[in-house]
């Protein structure tokens, strides 16, 4: 039982992680079609905005919680400053952006090994997550201890999952995002400024891997590359989910984590992956949209 | 050659080309035997005499990457299928190649070394085993590519996943292969890869006589795939391929089934991945995890597009270009190489799609490919 029990939560860390990374890329990808190979690296940014601020402004203590609205302005910055420069030029090849932003994507990380050097960096964690909870007591005493990191992480996962949605379904900016996304023309005509919601959606989904870069100090190694390790599993979440749902990425970032503890643990890391793999490929066949589809007429 | 409409006048010109002219034009044959011809005279006759050996060997190397160079054109330049995933095949290519010899090396009976030395395995796996025969260990570095691309390609392409979709699956697939060469350290040499490779098929590979041999069989290979491709591109075939890139939902239409086309062409690509794959081990010695990854995969890609994703020589051309210039620079300043790398990628894609063909009008005759290949896909 208490295998079971912590074999769940160890898939649903895994999946809250995931979908911290691939909450931004739902909204980049999903909503806006743009393939932005560079979003690892903006979540690196918000990773290394932890660092900086550590060793310069905060201690441990408060850095995280000083760190999410920072990495969230330097993120989408950069973000902004890439969909003005380059993607807004690109928005009718979508595999061109793809191939483009993963140029971009080289660039930064070697701007972050000219800054930060080559190695991983550390952080230090907050004392009030460095502990466990013992969430479940066996009378066998193995006892079900779930560390305080994984549970900010799922939180904030789910917080982060909250207000996206609260911003997309009632604020005027959300509605007009929706409305963009589903007829850019009709919206255009309407007097939305298209180009500028463009602008903002891309800002916030930026911001939010930004945010996403923030707890992964917490859990894992800040360098250079920690970008590239990111990226496909990110987009795998987006490409299952199906485009233009949230839902369908909260569903399968949780599905995919707890798929991925199960396997793992009954084999090995490596082999996880590559079955993890071909149960995309095959539920692909199943649902090449994605798990959710926006309903069209168009034949794509 | 059709009659055109002259907008302005409305009356109907015909096209004037000079009789020379139309006999030298882009795309007659006879243009195109000049040009292997050429490409053979550089290949056999000058890059031998004029480069020292430790330059023919990389070059050696270079056209291994053209030869993926030449598939990924054909699949994505002029099918539309942006494989991330390249470095899949060349991988299954080099590791069956590297797994035959190094079974040779070690001789009958014996281990290859690296499975002595972390001493995780007391047999040879059974999947090993059918490699210690040369036939077999050939075949299979051209067609267990084919055959993989071929079981991918008709799940994914039968259900319509496509564009962007199909191009993050692919990497998917780098990404796991690599992570899972990377865990099986036993068995595959792990991080290492194969390494350490000492002959081909008996011929010593420290002889710069046998090293020379191998460069001119990369050489050969590349001619001969280049010949393929163009006959591949000039067909029917060709035409239907292009076809599906621009208009997938008219080729439906017109009763063909786009799914066959693209793994057709997939098909095709992987399979010179594989060979290209086979043939780099001898050259270069080693295959390794690190090589077929999702990074190089995708490097393989960015030579293509410099060169001109849909010509037939741009791609091999671009490929040797980037390599040769990632050789020069990073052996100088390694960062300069990545912002370089970085921003060719962008410069070339955003502001060039048609590749550097484009700019000496190699692709005039032609000007739609190459600078529409993905406005199809853009209905939502």
């Amino acid at each position: 039982m208490t295998l079971v029990l912590s074999q769940l939560f160890i898939g649903s860390s895994i999946g809250a992680v995931l979908l911290l990374i691939a909450l931004g890329l739902s909204l980049t990808f999903g909503q806006m079609n743009v393939i932005n190979m560079a979003h690892g690296e903006l979540i690196m940014a918000g990773a290394y905005t932890v660092y900086v601020l550590q060793k310069t402004i905060t201690g441990a203590g408060a850095s995280l919680l000083v760190a999410l609205p920072v990495a969230f302005l330097v993120s989408g910055g950069m973000g902004v400053v890439l969909e003005f420069l380059l993607i807004r030029r690109l928005y009718a090849r979508p595999l061109d952006t793809l191939l483009v932003t993963w140029g971009v994507s080289l660039m930064l990380q070697q701007l972050a090994r000219d800054i930060f050097g080559a190695p991983n960096v550390q952080t230090r964690a907050p004392d009030l997550l460095t502990g466990n909870v013992k969430i479940f007591s066996s009378a066998s005493g193995s006892d079900l201890v779930v560390a305080n990191s994984r549970l900010f992480i799922l939180a904030l996962a789910l917080l982060a999952v909250a207000a996206l949605t609260l911003v997309l379904r009632l604020t005027a900016l959300g509605r007009r995002i929706r409305a963009v996304v589903q007829n850019r023309d009709l919206a255009a005509v309407s007097g939305i400024p298209t180009s500028r919601v463009d602008r903002l959606t891309f800002f916030i989904g930026s911001g939010l891997a930004g945010i996403a870069g923030v707890p992964l100090t917490l859990v894992g190694p800040i360098g250079p590359t920690m970008g590239t390790n990111i990226i496909v599993d990110a987009f795998l979440v987006v490409v299952v989910g199906g485009i233009g749902h949230l839902k369908g990425t909260v569903i399968v970032a949780f599905a995919l984590g707890m798929l991925q503890s199960i396997v793992e643990y009954s084999t090995t890391l490596s082999v996880a992956k590559v079955l993890v793999f071909l149960a995309i490929v095959a539920f692909l066949q199943w649902r090449p949209q994605g798990l959710f589809t926006l309903r069209t007429r168009s034949l794509a | 050659m059709t009659a055109v409409t002259n907008p302005s006048t409305g009356t109907q010109q015909e096209p004037q080309p000079a009789t020379e002219g139309r006999r030298f034009a882009p795309g007659s044959p006879l243009r195109a035997a000049i040009g292997f011809v050429l490409a053979g005279a550089v290949l056999f006759a000058v890059a031998p005499l004029v480069l020292p050996d430790f330059r023919l060997n990389l070059l050696a190397k270079y056209l291994c990457l053209a030869i993926v160079a030449v598939g990924i054109g054909l699949a994505w330049g002029r099918g539309g299928l942006l494989t991330l995933g390249q470095g899949v095949f060349f991988g299954l290519g080099g590791y069956a190649m590297a797994m035959h010899l190094k079974l040779a090396d070690a001789g009958p009976g014996n281990l290859p070394d690296f499975m002595q030395l972390y001493g995780q395995v007391d047999a040879l796996p059974w999947w090993w085993a059918p490699f210690a025969n040369p036939i077999f260990a050939i075949a299979a570095t051209v067609l267990l590519p084919m055959v993989v691309a071929f079981v991918l390609g008709s799940l994914v392409f039968r259900r319509r996943v496509r564009g962007a979709y199909f191009a993050i699956l692919s990497q998917a697939l780098a990404a796991a292969m690599a992570i899972f060469l990377v865990g099986q350290q036993g068995t595959t040499g792990g991080t290492n890869g194969l390494t350490d490779i000492q002959t081909f098929f008996g011929y010593s590979l420290r002889d710069p006589v046998n090293q020379r041999m191998v460069y001119f069989i990369i050489a050969g290979c590349l001619l001969l795939l280049l010949v393929l491709a163009r006959q591949l591109m000039r067909s029917r075939y060709g035409e239907l391929l292009v076809a599906v890139r621009d208009a997938e939902e008219r080729v439906r239409f017109l009763g063909y089934d786009p799914a066959n086309v693209k793994l057709v062409a997939y098909v095709a690509a992987a399979g010179m991945a594989g060979l290209a794959g086979a043939l780099f081990v001898p050259a270069v010695g080693i295959i390794s995890p690190a090589l077929i990854g999702v990074v190089p995969s995708i490097e393989l890609v960015i030579g293509v597009a410099v060169g001109g994703r849909a010509t037939l020589i741009g791609p091999a051309l671009g490929a040797v270009a980037v390599a040769w210039a990632k050789t020069a620079l990073s052996e100088r300043l390694p960062a300069a190489w990545t912002y370089f790398e970085g921003l060719l990628f962008v410069l070339v894609v955003a502001f060039l799609p048609g590749g550097l063909a484009s700019l000496f009008g190699l692709i005039r005759r032609r000007p739609g490919v190459g600078t529409t290949a993905e406005t199809s896909e853009v209905t939502p």
